[in-house]
Order: C-alpha cells, then structure tokens, then sequence
C-alpha cells in the first residue's frame, strides 16, 4: 500500500506544480516572444521607454490578457489607438506571453459570472460611468480629437471587467473600491446584453437614436410617399 | 453598414422616379382646348377595386384579432397599415381608373377691383365725418390699445424669477461632505488614480444644478493650477461641476491617458453634446469645443476619515452663460 | 337624393355644394407635397389625442416595477413611467406611440419637401406672399412643437435637449437670462413647472396655432385658387384641372389613407425613440452620441461647429456662445425665407404682375442659385451634426471633420450656387425643336 501512497502523493504534487512549470517553461517561451514582438516599445527589462511605451513591471496577466487576446497588442505605433484586431499570435504563444507578463507581478485574469449579476444594476452603472464614451447601449462613441470609444458587442464578459480595472488607452479605470466583483459582474451582463438589446418596437436601426431614425424618414417614409404621389397624381402634359 | 446600403438603393430610386424622360414637347398654344371627358370604367377594375376593398376589411379584422389576442407590435402594424394600404389603393385605382376621367377649364376670378376703391375710400371717409382731430384721436386710441396690451402681458412675468445670482449660489461651501449616488460618502482611496465618479454634496437635493460635481484623480505632479488654487486638489484629487459651461449639458466624459505620448492627449473631463474639452491640470480650461469657460472647480480637502469635503464654494456661476455670467 | 334634399331644406347649402363639387384643380404630383404634411398633421392630431388619453404630464418620481427587467426598481419621473406604460403594457400602445413619432419626422419631411417646391417654382409670388408667410411659419411651429413632444417624455436624450433649450434661450442678449427662467420657471431643470407648460403648449397651444393656420392656408388656397405649370390651354386667366368629385375627392382620400398607411406600417415595423434603452433623464447624466431629432440637426451641427467664443464687453456677456448657433444662424434662414418673395420683387425681378403660371427652376436662374446655396448651407451644417458617428464608423478624425467643415459650410454653397446658376443657364440655352411655349417638368 506504502507505494500506492507514495505515487498518489508524487501524482498530486505533479498535479499541483504542472500550472507553475507549465507557466515557467511558457514564460520563457513567453520571453522570447516578448523580445520579438514588444521590447521596441516596452524596452527588454520591460520597464517601459520613453515616449514609446510604459512599464509592464506590475500590470498582471490581467492586463496582458486584456490586451494580448483582443489583439490590441502588438501594435505597430504607438502613438495609434490600440483597437480590437484578430490576434498576431496562436493561443499557445498568446498565453505565453501573457504568462511572461504575469510573472513580472500583478493582478491575475479576473473570474467573471455574468450571471451573478444584475442587469439592472448594471444598466444604473453603464449609464453612470460608461455611457459618456461608449453610449447607453454600448454602441460606441467617440472621445476627441480623434478617439474612439468602440461598440462593445464583441467583448466577452472577462474582456469587459479587465477593461473597468486596466483602463486601457484613454479609459479610465475602476478599483475593486469603486466598482467591487459583483458589479463588475452586473456591468458585464448588461454589456453583453447589448448584443441583443430589447427591440420591442421592430427593427432597431443601429439603436443609436435619432440619426438613422431622419434616414429612415426620408429614405423610407419620403421615398414611399413620392412613389405614391408620382402614381397618384397627374403630370403636366 | 446596411443603412449605407439601403441608403443608396433608395437614393437610386428617387433619382430614377424624379428624373423621367422627357416627352418631346407637344405643338400646342393656350388656344388648345384641353377639356376631356373619358369614360374609363370596365367590369375588370370594378372588381379590382372590389377586391382591394376586400382586402382592407380582411386586415381590419386580423388587426382587431391581434389586438385582442396578444402583443406583437410588428403584426398589428403591418395588419393596421396593410389594411390602410388597400384602402389607399381601392382609392387610388378608383380615382384614376374607374370614375370619368375629367379636365375642365375654370376661369381664375379676379382679385383686384379697382373700380370699388374710391367708393371704399368714400365710406371710410364718411365714417369719420364732422370730427375734427381725427389723427389725435387715432394716435389716442392706438396708444391706449397698447398700453392695453402690455398691461395684459405682465402677468407673465410670474412665470419665473429673474436670474439673480442663482447660479453662484449651490449647496457647496467649507466642510460639505462628498456623497455619491446611493448619500454614501466619497472615500479618496475608493477611487483609482486616472478614475473618476460623480459627486453631490451631503443633504442636498441632487437635482439642483449645482449639485452635481465629478471627482478625477491624476497625478499630482502633473497639476498646473491656477494662483491662489494650489491647495484645492490634495492628492490630485479634483472636483468640478459636472454641468457643462456651454449648453448645460452633464460632463460624462473622462479622457484618461496612463502614459504621455497616448497622442498628446493629457487628462481632461469631455462633454458629449457639443464636445467641449476641459483639461483637468489646469482647473478645467478649454482646449477643445464650443464652451465659452471653465468648469467652475470645488476645492477639495481629505478628512481625517480619508473622505472627500468640500473646503468652500464653487469657484464661479454653474452652468450656461447668459448676460450677466461675468458680473460677480 | 333624399339626403341632399334633407340638407338643402336645412342650409340652403345646394348652389355651394354644386359648386363644391365643380371645383377644379390643377393637376401635379408635386402639388400633393402639401397634402402630404396635412394628412400627417391630422394623424398627429388623432394618433396624438390618444396617447394623452394615457400619459401622465408629471416629473413626480417613482420606482418603476412594470415589466422591463433592466430597468426594474430604478427610479423614474411619473412622465416616463406612463410611456413606458404605453409601450410595454398598454395592447398596441407602442405602434400608436411610434406611429406618432414618426407622424411627427414626415410631417417635417413633407413640409420640407413641399417648400422646395414653392420656392423653386415661384410659387410665392403676388398674390400669394402672404400664404406663402403662412407656411414658412407653420414650419417653424411644427420644429418647436415637435422638440415640446419628444422632450415630455423625460428620458436621457431628450432631456439633455431640454438643458441645451434652456442654455439657448439664456444665451440671448440682454433678456435671454431672464427669458430662460420664467418659461422655466427658475433654474433648470426648474421644478415640475417646465413639463406643464410644455404639456399644455403640446396638446394645446401648438396643435390650435397650426390648424388656425392650416385654415387659413386653406382658405386662401380656394379663394385665389392654386398656380399650375404652363401648358396646353393654360394661361394666367383661367384654371385646367380636375374637378372636386370625383377625381380629387378620390385622389386625395387615398393619399390620406396612403399616408396612415406607411405611418402605421413605420410604426409597427421600425423602432423610433426606444425610451427602454436611454433610460430616465437626470442633471448628472449624459450619453455619447446624444441627437436631436432629425428636424434639429442643423441646429447641433451648428453648435458643433462655432468656435468657443463670447463677446464681452466690461462685465457684460454681449451673447452667450449657443447663441450664434442655435438662435441667429436659424432666425437668419427664417428671415430669409420672410424676405425671400419681397427681395426677389424688389431687387431681382421688378415684376409686380399677378402670377398664376408657375416657374421651371431654370426659368429664374438667380432664386434658384441663391435656393441651392442656402440649402447646400443648411444641408452641409446639418450633416456635420452627425460628425461623431463618421469617426466610429469610418475612422475619420472628428478635429479634421471640424476644421473641414468650419470651411467648408460656407465654401460649398458659394460654389452651388455658380454651379446652380450656370446650370440654368445651360438648360435656358437648350430650346426644344417645335414648341413656342414649354410643357412642365415631367
């Protein structure tokens, strides 16, 4: 029985140790990853360079994740707005890099239940803190001279609560202080609600309100009723 | 995308529609006679106009039915609207296609009568007979009527009060506590640096325009303050009213950059009706968009509890310009 | 018929009738532009009537509880409660509400549409100024009466449109400040005063100075009898058309049910002004890509566009800077409109005849130049309105845009207007072959 024991216990702690070696041998790869693609900006000892890009000492997987899988990051310069693109890197070398990060200290990728969440609150909380930039139905809205604060149809709900803590670009940023989990997670159920947003009164016309609601008096109320008058009515001989 | 799309089909069309052929214009003088008089109707459009008749009572009935029945906008509006649409066509293929088709020639009546101008001018003049100060009397009664009339007016001033110096005066002044949303007080530590959240003051009633203020956080290295402010911001915490100087509109936008060269583009509070930019370093002065001044700043100070308070009044009338803005 | 004979022996009504029904009209599609903005005002009216049968003119506030979950327990104005009301809880409500609302932007659209028409064709010509006068204003009532709707309601975007009326109104010189507070009533967002008035001047007031001057309108329109395009056996003197019945009895019945038609159609089909998703207005609160309705977009666009500039003088703010946006730049189009048949008499035509016939555009190159430009103006400052969306949907710098346009709004109808010139000129030269007089447009 002794061995029996033995190897359950050398199984366990394999188990236990695997993330760790596994993140170690990934943050190596990681590392070389980070050289190729992110030293440029964010220097080799990834302290950050002047008038480049900032310190990554103390940022967390949570932002390198943020950033890394939304395919914000790398970006090719620096004084552009990172925006949401499809990822240079596989997911392996996406999650080794991040792990590189990760090791350099910081908050972890944060666990977000949507559906522990309110939407109600959430929609109090948008309309409080979001909906300045990215519009009451998260449509998007734009932060001058030339920023924009995108539509958040496509953010998944970890994107979305690493988003309210990094504040990322321009964004500002939310502590667990102001805006705690379940919030976070309330925010996040709202947000992804606004991919199907409740369209009672038929088809909703980008749900930003008032301009495609003209287009839509003209193009579609204008257009019919000429058509109608042109068929109705005589023309001059 | 889409409406991009539709937007040009029915660009398209209307351009099509308007821009027809030219017939070749015909040979023809004001001494052509164009009174007709077409007997147009067969048994077919007879039916058609039955039939589109029908059409309209059958969805008359499915709109009663979908009405009584449940909640589906989108069917009660085509039943609704295609019931009206049929009845618009039995009309329409009835007024063109069924009924005499009739042009008849009128002749405009006159509108001038020349000829009963100085009989007009008699019967005014008449009416003023034997009175000797006709144009006192005139100027007298004009006059009166005004006066009349502005008398009648005046009470319209009840409808409010003059401007005053209502927007200086707010609920803020030394020691106000910072509340939020929920009359919770505003905890410096609560707020992250590069964050910002909306404030009142304590007691108040948050729905006076000088209520609202939003809190920022920056750096305080970074401050450039106005003389005489250098101690309204402790830790690089800063308060603004959140009504916007140019059409009064919340300023809901925080322009947070976490690193210099993010464009140049330093810290400032952005409202987003017009636009107007207000640099938070520098007590809120505008650097972009219509508004005409600066947020009016709230001093701050930390309490020994960490939270936020006032430490006096707002530093100018809140809200839009009008006549007097600069007068105090 | 026994029914005619009832009336007669009551009225005395039969010689009218007859001639009632012997009324001829001239015949244009384009003249059915104004019947159009008719039939949308009377079903303003009765789609309007109903709505007030369930909406509570209030900013009291409560707690919501009706079925909309996201918005359950949030704190409302009593206003918004009941259109929520009327959207979600009331069978057709929200068709009869969205009807409505969209009555509203084609009855402006028609307006619009049907004043291009009169102006290019010099149809305000003597006799008709003062009708003429008439519609122009009925335009401006119908701008006002529209934003006094959409602004009861008591959501985020309308009552950030309530804060920029206030702000616009204090802007004016000298009074603008006291103006401002009495018809608020005070400070804004000032009481609950504000929703009655704007109740009372939207279900009363506006609709009673409209019809008085559709009435008018009307009348005048049957006294000195329509204009009409030249051509065969028209001339000044004399009307060629369609009688009253049956033919425009008829026509004009189905334009009125072809209009509820598409309105109804809008309204179950097309979602306007979805109150659910704004939520309740607040002083703190705002949103990114806040419009007016689309009738007012000239006027955020030129907001928009001025630079943050207020003459002062001593202590005295000569105007605030909403000011030259949101008052003179429209006063200035209204005044021009006013004007527009005096100024044309006097400096341009000298031609103090009655006139009957119609004008093609090409036949008045000068109004139609100086028509082009002043709508290239108000067309480019309005387009700039919608600015910010350009940059989230097509990258375009919202400083460039501005700088563009600031230019551009004022370059652009110059250039229209030589451009619009030159074009009548161009289709004057071009004579057709056999007719000593033209056919109308077709």
């Amino acid at each position: 029985m002794r061995w029996l024991a033995t190897a359950c216990a050398v199984l366990a702690l394999a188990l236990w140790a695997a993330p760790h070696v596994a993140a170690q041998a990934g943050a190596e790869g990681g590392r070389a990853l980070y050289l190729e693609a992110c030293a440029a900006c964010h220097g080799e000892d990834a302290r950050g360079r002047p008038a480049r890009g900032p310190s990554l000492v103390g940022v967390g997987a949570q932002s390198a994740d943020f950033y890394v899988s939304t395919g914000r990051m790398p970006l090719a310069d620096p004084d552009d707005q990172p925006v949401r693109a499809p990822p240079s890197y596989s997911r392996e070398s996406r999650r080794a890099l991040i792990d590189y990060v990760a090791s350099l200290g910081g908050p972890a990728i944060p666990r977000v239940d949507p559906a522990h969440g309110s939407i109600a609150e959430g929609k109090a909380l948008f309309t409080e803190s979001c909906g300045g930039c990215h519009q009451v139905v998260a449509q998007g809205g734009i932060v001058p001279p030339d920023g924009v604060a995108p539509p958040l149809q496509r953010a998944d709900a970890t994107t979305i609560v690493e988003a309210i803590r990094v504040g990322p670009y321009t964004m500002p940023s939310f502590s667990e202080a102001q805006i705690d989990a379940r919030e976070a997670e309330s925010l996040a159920r709202y947000v992804l609600s606004t991919r199907h947003p409740e369209d009672r009164g038929g088809w909703g016309i980008g749900n930003i309100g008032p301009v495609p609601e003209g287009m839509a008096a003209w193009l579609l109320a204008g257009v019919a009723l000429l058509l109608v008058i042109r068929v109705l009515g005589k023309r001059a001989p | 995308m889409r409406a991009l799309v539709a937007a040009r089909v029915a660009w398209l069309a209307l351009v099509a529609l308007v821009r027809r052929p030219r017939r070749a214009a015909r040979a023809a003088g004001p001494a052509e006679d164009p009174r007709e008089r077409r007997i147009v109707a067969t048994p077919r459009r007879e039916r058609l106009v039955l039939a589109l008749l029908a059409g309209c009572v059958a969805c008359a009935a499915a709109f009663v039915v979908l009405f009584l029945t449940g909640d589906r906008v989108q069917l009660e509006g085509l039943a609704l609207g295609g019931s009206l649409a049929f009845l618009a066509a039995a009309l329409g293929v009835a007024a063109n296609a069924l009924v005499p088709q009739v042009t008849e020639v009128e002749p405009r009546p006159r509108l001038e009568h020349p000829e009963e101008h100085a009989g007009l001018t008699g019967e005014m003049v008449d009416g003023v007979e034997g009175i000797s100060r006709r144009r006192l009397l005139t100027a007298a009664g004009l006059g009166a009527g005004a006066a009349l009339g502005a008398a009648v007016v005046v009470p319209a001033a009840s409808l409010g009060p003059a401007v005053g110096d209502a927007p200086w005066e707010t609920p803020w002044g030394r020691g106000r506590l910072l509340v939020d949303e929920e009359d919770r007080p505003v905890v410096a530590d609560d707020l992250a640096p590069g964050g910002f959240l909306t404030a009142f003051p304590e007691g108040a009633d948050k729905r006076e325009l000088g209520s609202p203020v939003v809190v920022v956080r920056i750096s305080p290295e970074t401050l450039e303050l106005p003389p005489g402010r250098g101690d309204w911001a402790p830790e690089g915490f800063l308060a603004f009213s959140r009504i916007c100087t140019h059409a009064g509109c919340a300023v809901t936008l925080f322009r947070s950059p976490k690193y210099e060269p993010t464009a140049g583009h330093e810290p400032a509070l952005q409202c987003p009706c017009h636009y107007s930019t207000f640099a938070v370093r520098r007590a809120a002065e505008v650097t972009f968009g219509p508004a005409p001044r600066p947020l009016p700043q709230l001093p701050l100070v930390i309490d020994a509890e960490r939270r936020l308070r006032a430490n006096g009044p707002l530093s100018g009338p809140v809200g839009p310009s009008w006549w007097g803005v600069r007068g105090r | 018929m026994s029914s005619l004979r009832f009336v007669d022996e009551r009225l005395g009504a039969a010689p009218a009738a007859r001639k009632a029904l012997r009324y001829v009209f001239p015949d244009h599609w384009s003249f059915m532009l104004g019947e159009i903005a008719l039939y949308c005002f009377l079903f303003l009216v009765a789609t309007g009537t109903y709505l007030a049968l369930f909406f509570e003119p209030s900013l009291e506030r409560l707690t919501y509880t009706g079925s909309y979950l996201p918005l359950r327990g949030t704190e409302v104005s009593a206003a918004y409660d009941s259109v929520m009301g009327i959207s979600f809880e009331l069978p057709a409500g929200l068709l009869i509400r969205q009807a409505h609302h969209w009555a509203a932007d084609v009855f402006v659209v028609a307006i619009v549409l049907h004043l291009l028409r009169v102006f290019f064709t010099g149809a305000f010509r003597k006799p008709r100024e003062l009708n003429y006068m008439i519609g122009v204003t009925m335009l401006g009532l119908a701008l006002v009466e529209g934003y006094a709707g959409y602004s009861l309601v008591d959501d985020l975007l309308s009552g950030m449109g309530l804060a920029i009326g206030y702000s616009t109104a204090m802007s004016i010189p000298l009074f603008g400040g006291d103006l401002a507070y009495v018809v608020w009533g005070g400070e804004f967002p000032g009481a609950d005063s504000i929703q009655s008035r704007l109740y009372i001047g939207h279900v009363f007031l506006l609709p009673a100075a409209i019809a008085t001057l559709i009435a008018l309108h009307l009348a005048l329109i049957v006294r000195q009898r329509h204009t009409q395009f030249p051509g065969p056996g028209r001339a000044e003197d004399r009307d060629v058309g369609t009688p009253l019945w049956p033919g425009y009895a008829l026509r004009s019945l189905s334009l009125f049910a072809a209009v509820a038609a598409v309105l109804f159609l809008l309204g179950g089909l097309v979602q306007i002004n979805p109150i659910w998703q704004w939520g309740p207005y607040e002083i703190w609160r705002g949103e990114n890509g806040a419009q007016p309705d689309w009738y007012l977009g000239w006027l955020i666009g030129a907001l928009r566009l001025m630079p943050g500039w207020e003459p002062v003088a001593g202590d005295a703010t000569l105007a605030g800077n909403p000011f030259f946006g949101g008052v003179l730049f429209p006063v200035t189009i209204f005044a021009a409109l006013y004007l527009w048949p005096w100024l044309e008499q006097r400096l341009v035509t000298r031609d103090p005849r009655r006139h009957e016939l119609l004008d093609r555009p090409r036949d008045n190159p000068f109004r139609t130049a100086v028509g082009v430009g002043g709508f290239v103006w108000v067309v480019g400052v309005f387009t700039f309105g919608a600015a910010d969306r350009v940059l989230v949907s097509l990258g375009f710098s919202y400083a460039t845009q501005l700088w563009i346009a600031r230019v551009g709004v004022f370059l652009a109808p110059v250039v229209a207007f030589f451009a619009a010139y030159s074009a009548c000129r161009a289709l004057q030269g071009r004579r057709s072959v056999a007719a000593p007089h033209r056919g109308g447009p077709a």
